[in-house]
């Protein structure tokens, strides 16, 4: 019995190690106050500033447009490479291929970064493109590191799934091809929404990669965060992060619902099939 | 005559008729993954309307040599022919061939009209005609109600019907079913087995199963191959694998069977005597596949073909003192209903396993543990084994 | 009919090594290619030009002689100055310091946290689990930036220990190794508990049952039976953690003081103040010099967790 006790304090306490922070960030996000410690009444002035607030919009703006083509970009080659890590079997260079593919999940960002403001530099050099650096060069260099999740997420559910659906498929006299995208794509497309998800997310997070590749004239939201955070604490900050929890929570929240409405429909389902027996 | 073969065949099977070209031919295929040996130069001839089983155990080369059929598996050397075309390079959808899969593998994403209707489809059937068929196939299945349910809204029993009607709709000429009923449960598969017996004489397609159920392969097959580590240790009817076993494999795979270890006394056509110390009698075969006198054999003898007593048995053919006749102790007595099974150990040590039918009632049984018992055996009954 | 059919086969055959020869070439051009540049420019020398590296070959004619010759310029001072410098060798040091001590507070906090979501009501993990990964989903800078109002000087926590009367004053513990621990523990705890949580939920209860069966008590079984099996989970979280965390720029230059020197921090320095790429370029092999065991490592992992998924 005690232990159960220790347990359930110790979640406890991670989800308030996890929480509390966010909290204090919303609840003086509303503070009337320019000092985040001291509370000087309810007000939603900072978020009225924040509307007014040119630099941050227009880089939220970018950095949205960043996000939402490198996703999809990501999405594409993840998928490719998912599908060739799990379904292909071996072929010559797949241990490079592997490697290639999941080191990027732990590589310090500023390697990243250096190594892919290096290459644009030298690709300038010797080929004339990109033409100096900005939107494409943050672009490419977030669907090169998000593609690595895409990819990751996608070989966990091809494995996950019965390859006999393909084989069946390909008895039945469907091409490669049709087998794709008739089978395969749509048994993976939660998949496919999860990693355009997951790598649309880690490009708006990101600000290491885009300091090294940006170029005059596109700052992302995150390098506008950063720089102002470096310098103290906004209540702007409070509002913008404010908004961006309320966005990822009803996200969440709605797609929790439709999860629990399939899980309840599946229920049914299963049920049914049992009175069939 | 008593103990004669019992299979009289009525008209010339296709395998015995030379005149019958083969529908599929094997030919010294071999596979390897790696270093492993999983098909190791197997040739085969399956004919037109055979209900042919694979059987063998996990890593006997069966399912590789069925997907090899199938076209998921290259063969690594040797040639495949359906119909007299060679098979090689040939991909999948491209060969006159459909498979039932072990995990039924149901499109989860599409209702069971929808994956049943697959296969028309990717042949670009006529939408009216893909109605018909798909009504008749789901008719001979008896789900004709259950259409627009999805996969995961039918019970086992169903989805193996789904899939049968499936891979059946497009009539292949050959139809590869791997482990058809391993899902199914005990009462279900029993008969489940009868029904696939029905569809396949009613359809007149050929059938090749892959199952690692000896009882399934024996109720269902025209002819079945024992596979072991990737070779094919016997090709014959139900009856020939078990009645006249060709390796010791064979003999202890399928059912049980007693094996006593001698030397031959004397061949005299193909009747032959051997010495068993093991057996603590001399046994006398008729029928067997002829050996020299000297060599080293062993001699199988199915439990049911042993008669039980308590007085030795009088007037029986080449049954007498010291030959197919030894005597006993009976150590373990198992009652399984319709019949029951004795374990009678011989003077030599060596245990003897003997099946016999509950003709009476249990209460009135005559022979119980720790009595003394005559094993008698007709000539018939044993099968000489020299491997 | 067999022409046919050979060439659709082909075409499949084609199909295929175009599906993995887009990633691949993309991975070669954009992964494996910049690591050579780095590479090969951490031997260069630093020059006022655009860009700020000189060039490592050199096509020398020699008008006088009619010939020509290509000369390879291998300047490896950057290496000695990295070596010499004690400066570079407490950024490394303390790197690995600060990712240890945060891998540690992770396993820490993470561990208990997977046990209980493992441990739970089957209905009940999904959601507890989520929880765990929401702050994710939000901004990672905006999550350090939350921790600055709490650690500050007048800060959430300096308030509430005045309040309590622990402390007169103030109490700072912004710009302090310790602000930069708990804000990257913070930040990589989800990295920990997922493959944690992987482990401990597949792990088959009637193990601890046939454990307590045999005479076992609880905390006992814990540590003969739980623990070595979660240990994957355990090496997983780890490297997760470990491996981006010694490469760190963000967290340190937030949080911690002008004192917090870590790697990520000094290749920044190098890159955007002293404007002195081959330099940050040796950084970077210098780490990735740290780093390529765990790495190898955690790929080793990696395959083998995708081809047990099959």
């Amino acid at each position: 019995m005690k232990r159960i006790g220790f347990l359930s304090w110790a979640l406890w306490f991670g989800y308030a190690f996890l929480y509390v922070p966010i909290v204090l960030l919303i609840v003086y996000s509303f503070n009337d106050s320019r000092l985040v410690t001291v509370w000087a009444g309810f007000s939603t002035k900072w978020y009225a500033e924040l509307l007014h607030n040119d630099t941050l919009l227009d880089a939220a703006l970018l950095s949205f447009r960043v996000a939402a083509v490198s996703a999809t970009l990501a999405v594409m080659l993840g998928t490719c490479a998912g599908l060739a890590l799990s379904r292909f079997g071996r072929f010559r260079g797949r241990t490079l291929f592997g490697g290639m593919i999941t080191a990027p999940l732990v590589m310090p960002e500023v390697i990243t970064g250096l190594s892919l403001l290096l290459l644009f530099v030298a690709m300038e050099q010797w080929v004339g493109w990109p033409d100096g650096r900005g939107v494409t060069t943050i672009t490419l260099a977030h669907t090169t590191f998000t593609m690595s999740y895409v990819a990751v997420v996608v070989q966990s559910r091809l494995a996950g799934m019965d390859g006999s659906l393909e084989e069946a498929a390909m008895d039945l006299g469907a091409r490669p091809a049709k087998v794709f995208f008739v089978i395969t794509l749509p048994l993976i497309a939660p998949a496919l929404v999860a990693g355009w998800l997951l790598a649309f997310t880690l490009s708006l997070d990101d600000v290491v990669v885009a300091s090294f590749v940006s170029g005059p004239g596109s700052t992302t939201l995150p390098m506008v965060i950063f720089s102002s955070v470096k310098f103290g604490i906004s209540p702007q900050i409070n509002a913008l992060a404010t908004l961006m929890v309320l966005v990822v929570a009803t996200g969440i929240f709605v797609a929790s619902i439709v999860m629990a409405r399939q899980e309840r429909q599946r229920k049914r389902d299963e049920q049914m099939a049992i009175q069939n027996g | 005559m008593a103990g004669q073969p019992i299979r009289k065949p009525t008209r010339l099977e296709p395998w015995q008729d030379p005149g019958q070209a083969p529908y599929v031919r094997i030919e010294k295929v071999t596979k390897t993954f790696g270093d492993f040996v999983a098909v190791d130069e197997v040739s085969l001839s399956i004919y037109r309307n055979e209900f042919f089983a694979l059987l063998g155990g996990s890593g006997s080369g069966k399912t590789t040599l069925l997907r090899m059929l199938a076209g998921f598996e290259q063969p690594t050397e040797g040639k495949i022919f359906i119909d007299g075309v060679d098979m090689a390079g040939i991909p999948p959808y491209e060969r006159p061939v459909n498979m039932m899969f072990q995990s039924y593998a149901l499109f989860p994403h599409m209702t069971v009209e929808q994956n049943v209707a697959f296969g028309l489809r990717q042949d670009g059937v006529a939408k009216a005609e893909i109605r018909d068929r798909v009504e008749e196939m789901l008719g001979l299945v008896q789900l004709a109600a259950f259409g627009k349910r999805r996969p995961h809204q039918l019970s086992g029993g169903q989805r193996q019907r789904v899939a049968l009607a499936r891979s059946l709709v497009k009539r292949p000429k050959l139809l590869l079913l791997d482990e058809p009923l391993g899902a199914l449960d005990k009462k279900l598969r029993e008969r489940t087995q009868f029904e696939l017996v029905n569809i396949q004489e009613k359809l007149g397609i050929t059938f090749i199963v892959v199952t690692h159920d000896q009882e399934e392969a024996m109720t269902m097959s025209s002819r079945i191959a024992v596979m072991n580590h990737g070779v094919i240790a016997q090709v014959g009817t139900p009856t020939e694998i078990y009645e006249y076993p060709h390796t010791r494999f064979v003999a202890e795979f399928i059912g049980s069977i007693n094996m006593f270890d001698g030397r031959v006394v004397e061949a005299n056509g193909d009747q032959v005597l051997v010495a068993s110390e093991e057996a603590g009698c001399e046994l006398l075969i008729a029928h067997a596949t002829p050996a020299p006198a000297g060599s080293p054999v062993s001699v199988a003898i199915r439990p049911e073909k042993i008669l039980l007593s308590k007085e030795p048995p009088a007037g029986e053919t080449g049954v007498g003192e010291g030959r197919n006749r030894t005597t006993g102790i009976v150590r373990e007595i198992a009652y399984l209903g319709d019949v029951s099974i004795y374990l009678v150990q011989l003077p030599t040590g060596k245990t003897v396993r003997v099946t016999a039918p509950n003709v009476t009632r249990r209460t009135e049984m005559p022979i119980t543990w720790e009595d003394e018992v005559t094993l008698s055996w007709r000539p018939f009954a044993g099968v000489v084994l020299t491997q | 009919m067999t022409a046919l059919v050979s060439l659709l086969s082909r075409v499949g055959l084609w199909g295929r090594g175009v599906v993995v020869a887009i990633p691949y070439l993309w991975l070669l051009l954009f992964f494996l290619v910049p690591f050579l540049i780095v590479f090969g420019i951490s031997f260069a020398e630093s020059i006022i030009a655009q860009p700020p590296y000189s060039s490592l070959v050199e096509w020398q004619v020699d008008p006088d002689a009619d010939t020509s010759k290509l000369q390879i310029l291998l300047n490896i001072t950057n290496y000695f100055r990295l070596a010499g410098d004690d400066l570079y060798i407490l950024a490394y040091l303390n790197s690995v310091k600060i990712a240890l001590v945060t891998t540690l507070l992770c396993l820490l906090v993470g561990y208990p946290m997977a046990y209980a979501i493992a441990k739970a009501d089957p209905a009940r993990r999904g959601p507890l689990m989520m929880l765990v990964i929401l702050p994710f989903w939000t901004s990672f800078l905006i999550r350090i930036y939350a921790w600055i109002g709490i650690l500050k000087g007048n800060g959430v926590i300096s308030n509430l220990l005045e309040w309590a009367g622990i402390t007169s004053g103030p109490v700072e513990i912004l710009y302090s190794d310790w602000a930069v621990y708990i804000g990257m523990t913070y930040c990589y705890l989800p990295f920990m508990v997922l493959p944690l949580y992987s482990t401990l939920e597949k792990m088959d209860p009637t193990l601890l049952e046939a454990a307590a069966d045999l005479g076992s008590r609880p905390f006992k079984s814990f540590l003969s039976i739980t623990l070595p099996l979660s240990l994957p989970g355990i090496v997983a979280g780890s490297l997760l953690v470990f491996i981006p965390a010694v490469g760190e720029f963000v967290t340190p230059e937030l949080l911690g003081g002008p004192d917090t020197l870590m790697i990520g921090r000094v290749l920044w320095n190098e890159f955007f103040s002293n404007r002195d790429w081959p330099v940050a370029s040796a950084v970077a092999i210098a780490l990735l010099l740290v780093l390529v065991v765990p790495i190898m490592i955690f790929q080793h992992i990696q395959g083998k967790q995708a081809e047990a998924g099959k």
